[in-house]
């Protein structure tokens, strides 16, 4: 075993108090807040840029250099936007964070606020995930009676605003500009940029909007230093991940560790594949990135290596199939959800998920034409690029990578379905109980 | 009443310019040109359906996509603004360009149902037509089309057909930016996606054929076009809107002599690109209800007589009565109609006993009008209120009065123009215009005017404030008066507009006692003069100075006029009995187009043309002309002018009697030089007694003539109902919702109360004339009288 496992934010989830507020400070809990509130805001977003922690909801993008974009002094109200509308298939890790360590969340959004001089956080949570919004609703209960959120935050004349929103379900407003509009009210579809939201967000002002996982790291680094964070990962994917390892593993779970650390370790923490079964293929981070095959297991978890690999380490939540799966199904069902979710603001993204994923079920039942699947590749290129946010290029991302390793399943499915091919029963969990 | 015009500051305003390359060839634009645009000015076309010029870039459909040297991905030219020394590659000379573009263009044909047979945008459709320059020549997508049920009625008269819908987003934008009117709004989403309204709340705007214009598809299409024919088998011809005096340039279109639908025409001075309904969809009264021979009465009934017998029975009847005649032309003549009128009674009749006002009238009114506006050229412009820093409206609502100066204004106050509005509440226009209102009871413009406060009188005195004045401020005594002595306090610009699309013309042209055409006063020898020499007639010929509104309805009520000729007014538009005034006189001849009120007492009636059966001049409130042209030329009739010709030969005279001729001689004429009336005020008592004070207007869309035979534009009209505070409702034991009736003298209206708590106390608001409430008629009362309110639906 290489690389250890370093639970930071998930370093004391056996606490069945942790997500209290007595329960976070009995493990040091709000000590980074007072070293930040005592500090100069210019100093903390330098510390987060020295760190050089990356976005933790899919893009990485630098986040000291983000939050560097908000002008100051502009005379503007500037918001903070904790984007905690998890949606993606594969992606279980912002949900489990706010369950289980939800003031790391709110210390992170009080020190980010503090740093780039917003009155008013909003933490906007995937509606569909009511027992996450009542543990942040309590938490940021609790951190006001304790004055942590309010006026004059612990004397420092900071004040700060917490609300907590829940959304409506639609996977879009993931998408940070739609998100804003759906927190203003309207039906939520991306924003043309610029302006960007940095400049022109949240109620057109001066807007961050990052990711709870990217938040919840805030007060580590503070507390801890750059050096401490730039102790773990690479120097470009410098710090630690909360990985969603789920699939045919024999323990599927959360596995905080060092970014550089390989899928075959984390499978090995995972428990392994299930018995008698093999990796087909995985992929690092949710389903808008292309997926990878056994032969990719010993690359180390960076975001670097992963798009030298062609994919991306996006959300950090490694999806493993066995030999039980057809490639074809799953990639129709990421399809249907690319379908069912697209917006329909722009026409690569709104028509191209129709069509895709109307011949990915002809696929699926073994009603492929061959030369349609030339046809599916341009299809794939006419949006790749050419929509107007990145749920297109998303959908446009699962059939290409799976021609790529899988062909001959495609070239199957002319004349065989999918089911045929792969029994679907024995890729169940159930399966090696016997049940059918 | 200044025109700053501050030499230097033209030079000052131009644009900084940045040079962008354009498949290989360099063009200067002014710098935040849009990448779509600055391809445009060197010719090169990038396909769009999102995009249109006025609204605000979506970047939505895509098929703009074109490679910037330097960006990794295709870009929208539609929101990509240049930078200096890009270098943009279109379709033309990129593969990328091109290949996105026929990718996009492939994805929007797949949910479309291709039924261009069927299609009221086929032969005029840019989805077509991109299709045709830009797309595959045979889709590969052998899938199921999504499906929705077609079409449905977002409004009365606009319907939708989803399945042709490429989700651009323009009729959305339309409706929330240009109109205010944000009821049109994209549902659902995906391929599900699609335009709509809410259950109960229909797209009821004044402006809702804007979007099935630019919407490019046929997606939108309007109940009375739809399946009336294809754009290919239609004659398009130029016109201007007769409608009202916003000016409108439009299309007419016809097929088989049938006019069958209308457009707005770009015009970026006046209309920009847009109009309104009323204009758009009000036009089928040009093709019902005509009168179609000349009528003579024999034993008290009208009958069908032959063209020389009716002129000749007419001149005879006029030639009777000579001086002692007087010429009533309605607002909607042409400017030269109105002129042939104009000229007619002085020359022929030898009278100046003329009026053009067919409504609420003031003498006041009339001075002001000699003095300020007649013949003057264009002071303020509908750029002027774009660039205006205030614009005070006094007993104006431009929603209602004159759409495209409420579109100007909506467009200006989202760029920092302040708009205040002098009345008795505020509207839905009012609020779409970020207005504000200053409270003045219906009637007592002038003293509010007096009483206006500091911080609005230094607001228009900014250099550009323009205030603008109502036909209604006839019916305030002493409003012209303090909106003069305003806008020489402040430097404000004052403008008048009127409603009706001929009122300025006819002012012009001389159709108003004491104003021969250009301004010219009848006192004035060298006028009279002037007026002489273009008649070919000798000055001491034309009449004295004589009767226009009140007193010269009550001359001829009295019998002290002999005979009267009418051309084209409707009784109703007068707040008094016109007919009772008509009958006492001996002898009336009727020019007109339809039946009316008028032809049923009248001795002679002479059909004349409508506008599409005529070319003409409308000058709008700008005082900017709007000529048209001829749609029908094989038109049955002619116009006033051509039949006034006619009559003016039973007196041996010759006057002209075409368009072009009348042109010519009033271009001879030219505008008068010499001293204008000077303003002479009208001493006035408004004492309307206490109680609840009527405030009323017309509203666009009533029961106006000109919007006859058009049920599903009626349909889109407001719902008739009273408006008053809350405070007026509990103050006379109102209930806040339910029937009241309102009490004139003549009558009682009864309608539903919609307690509107930005109207100030006492007032009652009613639409003038709309279903189930005509106010003259009703209630024998006008706009500033007292009226009763009781509760309950009883009369």
């Amino acid at each position: 075993m290489g690389t250890p496992l370093t639970p930071v934010i998930t370093e004391h989830w056996d606490r069945p108090d942790l997500y209290t507020l007595d329960g976070y400070r009995a493990v040091g809990g709000y000590q980074a807040l007072d070293k930040a509130l005592a500090s100069d805001p210019d100093d903390i977003i330098t510390t987060v840029k020295d760190a050089g922690l990356r976005g933790r909801g899919g893009a990485g993008f630098p986040t000291g250099l983000k939050w560097s974009f908000v002008p100051q002094g502009d005379g503007k109200p500037h918001y903070l936007v904790v984007n905690a509308d998890e949606s993606e298939p594969g992606a279980c890790k912002d949900i489990p964070i706010m369950m289980a360590n939800p003031h790391a969340l709110i210390e992170g959004v009080i020190i980010t606020s503090f740093a780039i001089r917003a009155n008013h956080a909003f933490i906007y949570i995937r509606g569909e995930v009511p027992n996450a919004v009542r543990k942040v609703e309590f938490a940021v209960k609790q951190a006001r009676q304790a004055g942590l959120i309010g006026k004059n935050i612990k004397g420092s004349g900071f004040d700060l605003d917490v609300v907590v929103h829940s959304g409506a379900g639609a996977y879009i407003c993931g998408e940070e500009t739609a998100l804003l509009d759906s927190l203003e009210g309207y039906r939520g579809q991306p924003r043309l940029k610029p302006p960007f939201p940095a400049v022109a967000g949240l109620y057109a002002s001066p807007t961050v909007i990052n990711n709870v996982e990217t938040i919840a790291n805030i007060p580590y680094i503070v507390d801890r230093g750059v050096e401490w964070f730039r102790g773990f990962g690479t120097e470009k994917s410098p710090g630690f991940k909360v990985f969603a390892v789920s699939g045919h593993v024999k323990r599927p779970g959360i596995y905080e560790a060092p970014l550089g650390i390989t899928m075959r370790e984390l499978l090995d923490y995972a428990g392994g594949m299930r018995d008698g079964s093999s990796v087909k293929f995985w992929l690092p981070g949710g389903s808008s990135v292309p997926l990878l095959t056994d032969e990719h297991l010993d690359l180390p978890l960076t975001y670097e290596a992963m798009a030298e690999a062609g994919t991306m380490l996006g959300t950090g939540t490694p999806m493993v199939f066995d030999q039980t799966v057809s490639v074809v199904k799953a990639v129709t069902r990421w399809l249907e959800f690319y379908k069912h979710e697209s917006c329909g603001k722009c026409t690569p993204c709104r028509e191209g998920t129709y069509w895709i994923t109307g011949v990915l079920e002809k696929f699926e039942h073994g009603q492929g034409q061959q030369a349609e699947m030339e046809t599916l590749t341009d299809l794939c290129g006419q949006i790749a690029g050419r929509s107007f946010c990145a749920l297109g290029d998303a959908a446009a991302t699962p059939y290409p990578a799976a021609m790529k390793y899988f062909r001959e399943e495609f070239e199957a499915s002319t004349h065989t379905s999918a089911d045929e091919q792969f029994d679907p029963i024995a890729s169940y969990i159930f399966a090696a109980a016997g049940v059918r | 009443m200044t025109i700053t015009n501050e030499p230097g500051a033209e030079l000052d305003s131009r644009p900084e310019l940045v040079s962008v390359i354009v498949d290989g060839v360099a063009v200067s634009v002014p710098a935040g040109t849009l990448v779509i645009r600055a391809a445009e000015m060197l010719g090169i076309e990038i396909p769009r359906f999102c995009d249109h010029p006025l609204l605000d870039p979506v970047a939505a459909c895509r098929a703009c996509l074109i490679e910037i040297e330097g960006v990794p991905k295709p870009q929208p030219a539609c929101a990509q603004v240049v930078s200096d020394g890009m270098q943009v590659r279109t379709q033309l000379s990129s593969d990328v360009a091109r290949e996105a573009q026929e990718g996009v263009m492939e994805f929007l044909l797949l949910n479309h149902p291709l039924d261009c047979p069927v299609c009221d945008k086929g032969g005029e459709c840019p989805l077509q037509n991109q299709a045709m320059s830009i797309g595959r020549p045979e889709s590969r997508f052998t899938e199921d089309k999504r499906t929705f049920d077609k079409p449905i009625n977002v409004s009365a008269q606009v319907l939708l057909d989803r399945e042709r819908c490429v989700s651009c987003a323009r009729c959305t934008r339309f409706a929330d930016q240009i109109a205010g009117d944000s009821m049109l709004e994209l549902l659902e989403r995906g391929a599900q996606q699609q335009v709509g309204t809410a259950d109960d709340e229909p797209f009821d705007s004044y402006f809702s054929g804007n979007t099935i214009q630019i919407c490019p598809v046929g997606a939108l299409t309007s109940a009375t076009y739809r399946f009336r024919a294809r754009p290919f088998d239609l004659v398009s011809v130029p016109t201007s809107c007769e409608h009202c005096a916003s000016g409108c340039s439009l299309r007419t279109d016809y097929r088989r002599s049938t006019i069958t639908r209308r457009l707005a025409w770009d015009d970026p001075q006046v209309n920009e690109e847009w109009n309104c309904d009323k204009g758009r969809f009000a036009f089928s009264y040009m093709q019902q209800g005509r009168i179609e021979w000349p009528m003579v009465r024999e034993n008290g009934e009208l009958r069908i007589a032959s063209w020389p017998e009716a002129i000749d029975v007419a001149a005879q009847g006029l030639r009777a009565a000579g001086s002692e005649a007087a010429v009533l032309v309605g607002g909607r003549s042409t400017v030269e109609d109105a002129y042939a009128y104009a000229r007619f009674a002085r020359v022929a009749l030898g009278t100046d006993d003329i009026d053009f006002r067919a409504r609420a009238h003031s003498d006041e009114e009339r001075n002001f009008l000699a003095a300020h506006v007649a013949g003057s050229p264009m002071r303020v412009e509908y750029a002027d209120l774009e660039a205006a820093p205030a614009v005070l409206l006094v007993a104006f609502e431009p929603e209602d009065e004159s759409p495209i100066v409420f579109l100007r204004l909506r467009k200006a106050s989202a760029s920092g123009t302040r708009v205040f509005s002098l009345g008795s509440g505020g509207s839905r226009g009012l609020s779409k215009m970020n207005g504000t209102l200053i409270p003045a009871m219906p009637g007592d413009e002038a003293s509010a005017l007096a009483d206006l406060p500091a911080e609005i009188r230094e607001a228009l005195a900014a250099p550009g404030a323009v205030i603008m004045m109502g036909e209604r401020v006839a019916s305030a005594p002493g409003a012209c008066a303090a909106a003069g002595a305003l806008a020489q306090e402040t430097g404000a610009a004052l403008a008048w507009v009127p409603r009706r699309a001929g009122e300025r013309g006819a002012l012009d042209a001389g159709a108003l006692a004491g104003l021969l055409p250009g301004g010219r006063p009848i006192d004035d020898p060298l006028a009279r003069q002037q007026s002489a020499d273009a008649w070919g007639v000798d000055p001491s010929s034309l009449p004295q100075r004589g009767l226009s509104g009140d007193a010269l309805l009550a001359s001829l009520r009295s019998g002290a006029r002999r005979a009267a000729l009418v051309g084209g007014v409707e009784a109703a538009d007068y707040p008094d009995d016109l007919i009772a005034s008509l009958g006492g006189v001996d002898f009336v001849v009727s020019i007109e187009n339809h039946h009316s009120a008028v032809t049923e007492i009248a001795d002679v009636v002479l059909p004349v043309a409508v506008v599409s059966e005529k070319a003409g001049t409308f000058l709008d409130w700008e005082g900017r002309p709007r000529p048209f042209g001829q749609v029908f030329r094989d038109a049955m009739r002619d116009c006033d002018a051509a039949v006034l010709a006619m009559l003016a030969e039973q007196w041996q005279m010759s006057a002209p009697s075409s368009v072009s001729e009348l042109r010519a001689e009033l271009g001879r004429m030219g505008p008068w030089t010499g001293p204008r009336e000077s303003f002479a005020p009208v001493a006035t008592t408004h004492s309307p007694g206490t109680g609840v004070r009527l405030a009323t207007w017309r509203q666009l869309l009533d029961l106006g003539v000109m919007q006859e035979g058009e049920p599903h534009l009626a349909a889109t009209a407001r719902d008739t109902v009273a408006r008053m505070s809350g405070a007026t409702a509990t103050r006379y034991g109102l209930p806040t919702s339910g029937q009241v009736s309102i009490h004139g003298p003549s009558g009682a209206i009864s309608v539903d109360l919609e307690i509107d708590d930005s109207m100030i106390d006492d007032v009652v608001w009613l639409p003038m004339n709309s279903e189930g409430s005509r106010v003259y008629r009703d209630l024998g009362v006008g706009y500033g009288d007292v009226v009763r309110v009781m509760s309950g639906g009883q009369l």
